[in-house]
């Protein structure tokens, strides 16, 4: 089954590769490089070092700003989702930064703040944030009242309450928020690179299109595709599989 | 030991006219085995929940021992309300104080024949097993009030009557007040000290009826018998109560 599942797998990959090659070849044109060519941009510039320190960079961007926001949202979304009346009085400042174009809250931070790292972060982390909160929201009104109110008869105390009751309930919102928001946060910082830093994917990619140098920029995704999947791999898939271990 | 006092002078679902309590009066003397019976709906949780201080949307008053310390509760929920993330093990760990003692619990796993599935999570038990781990949750706790919901419904009789045993066997090595809702009049004479019966909503005590037969004779299954038709006999309306 798995081994059939691994080959399906890989025949589809060889298949996408295989199409690609094709009309590369039968285009034969700069702007659509053939796979080949991409690896090789692809290596030199793993050897030249360019690539590992740009993708650095703004993975080091990404771990701040999705750690921010996923913290603040999670204990934002929980507050809000417990208190009704909280809720109806910041329910119209979600709304509104919800749907404030990203591109909106960059421009205004790098004006507000300076071209600055920090403004950078924060331009991010304004982004994603409404989007947290607003599904942690989502899972804290589901809450099992008979569960808190088992937990409340035998007085847990909050830290326990929180780790065992009102956390396992949230885990599957929280990764949904992670999931969607490692997504988000990906494009947004690449945006934010691009219009106002001078390192990073985004300004690599920035530099690339005045160029037109599509080999490079194909390389820089499949580095960027490369990374996400790890993630996926390493760290989120094994994170659900633990979620999921008490379901029949 | 905790005794308990219930004077509640109304209570009423939230935003209806619809009354549940009205001047509801019942006291429980410390270490006193009360039976609740009374027709489905008629409020016997909701006043559970008021003991447990679980629902304090009502006018009047619940003292549980004199208010001289927080008693300790120990609720057996209707339904089993086990963590379903956590195991069997560390459900009932869970609601005892750090340092607990490991013999302890692993004496009640084995009194309920748990030990077994301790590893468990919830979700993989029978209903009646998630019912006696809930059962030993409670009494793991060592509670001064023992409240319990119709606790042995969907057990199968032999653990039903072994649970029962168990609960009375720890009842008679340190007695505590239970307060303990059923429809079943034979389970209530067999365990109970005082029988109390209920009306419907809004929930008025009918009956209250003290069981003569000595603690040692309570497994004299005849005379349990002999009780009840005598109970049905001299009150006729109860029937309509259970």
């Amino acid at each position: 089954m798995n081994f059939s599942k691994a080959l399906i797998q890989s025949l589809s990959t060889l298949a996408f590769l295989g199409v690609w090659q094709g009309f590369a070849t039968y285009l034969n044109n700069h702007t659509l490089p053939s796979p080949i060519a991409v690896a090789e941009v692809f290596w030199q510039a793993c050897l030249s070092g360019q690539l590992p320190y740009h993708l650095a960079v703004t993975l080091w961007r990404l771990v701040i700003s999705f750690t921010i926001a996923m913290s603040l949202g999670c204990a934002l979304g929980i507050i809000l989702g417990r208190h009704k009346k909280l809720d109806a009085f910041f329910d119209n400042w979600l709304i509104l930064f919800l749907n404030v174009p990203a591109l909106v809250t960059i421009i205004l931070c790098y004006v507000w703040f300076g071209l600055e790292e920090a403004a950078a972060i924060f331009a991010v982390v304004i982004n994603k944030l409404p989007n947290v909160i607003v599904t942690i929201r989502e899972g804290t009104r589901t809450l099992d009242q008979d569960l808190l109110d088992m937990a409340r008869c035998y007085h847990f105390n909050k830290r326990k309450t929180l780790v065992h009751v009102i956390w396992p309930q949230l885990y599957p919102f929280v990764m949904g928020a992670t999931r969607s928001g490692l997504a988000l946060i990906w494009k947004i910082i690449l945006v934010v690179e691009l219009l106002g830093r001078s390192n990073g994917m985004g300004y690599q990619l920035h530099l690339f299109f005045q160029f037109f140098d599509v080999t490079s920029i194909l390389a820089y995704t499949i580095a960027f595709v490369t990374v996400i999947q790890l993630l996926e791999i390493f760290i989120l898939k094994p994170l659900d599989q633990k979620a999921r271990q008490w379901r029949r | 030991m905790s005794n308990i006092v219930i004077n509640i002078s109304s209570k009423r679902y939230h935003g209806s006219e619809f009354s549940i309590f009205e001047n509801f009066k019942l006291s429980l003397q410390a270490g006193e085995f009360v039976c609740l019976l009374g027709p489905s709906g008629c409020g016997k949780t909701t006043l559970l929940n008021c003991i447990a201080g679980l629902d304090k949307q009502y006018e009047g008053e619940v003292i549980l021992n004199n208010h001289q310390t927080q008693p300790k509760i120990g609720y057996v929920f209707q339904n089993p309300r086990l963590l379903p993330w956590r195991t069997v093990r560390e459900n009932i760990e869970l609601v005892l104080d750090k340092p607990y003692s490991v013999d302890h619990v692993d004496s009640l796993l084995a009194t309920m024949q748990l030990d077994q599935v301790q590893q468990v999570y919830p979700e993989r038990l029978s209903l009646g097993m998630s019912r006696r781990v809930a059962i030993i949750r409670a009494f793991a706790v060592n509670p001064d009030i023992l409240l319990m919901d119709e606790p042995f419904v969907s057990l199968d009789a032999p653990t039903a009557r072994d649970v029962r045993e168990l609960l009375l066997n720890l009842w008679l090595q340190r007695p505590r007040t239970v307060l303990f809702v059923t429809h079943d009049l034979r389970e209530a004479i067999s365990i109970a000290d005082r029988l109390v019966f209920l009306s419907a909503s809004p929930m008025q005590i009918v009956h209250e009826i003290k069981i003569p037969i000595a603690r040692d004779q309570r497994d004299d299954e005849q005379q349990i018998e002999s009780f009840r038709l005598e109970l049905k006999h001299d009150y006729p309306t109860i029937k309509a109560l259970l």
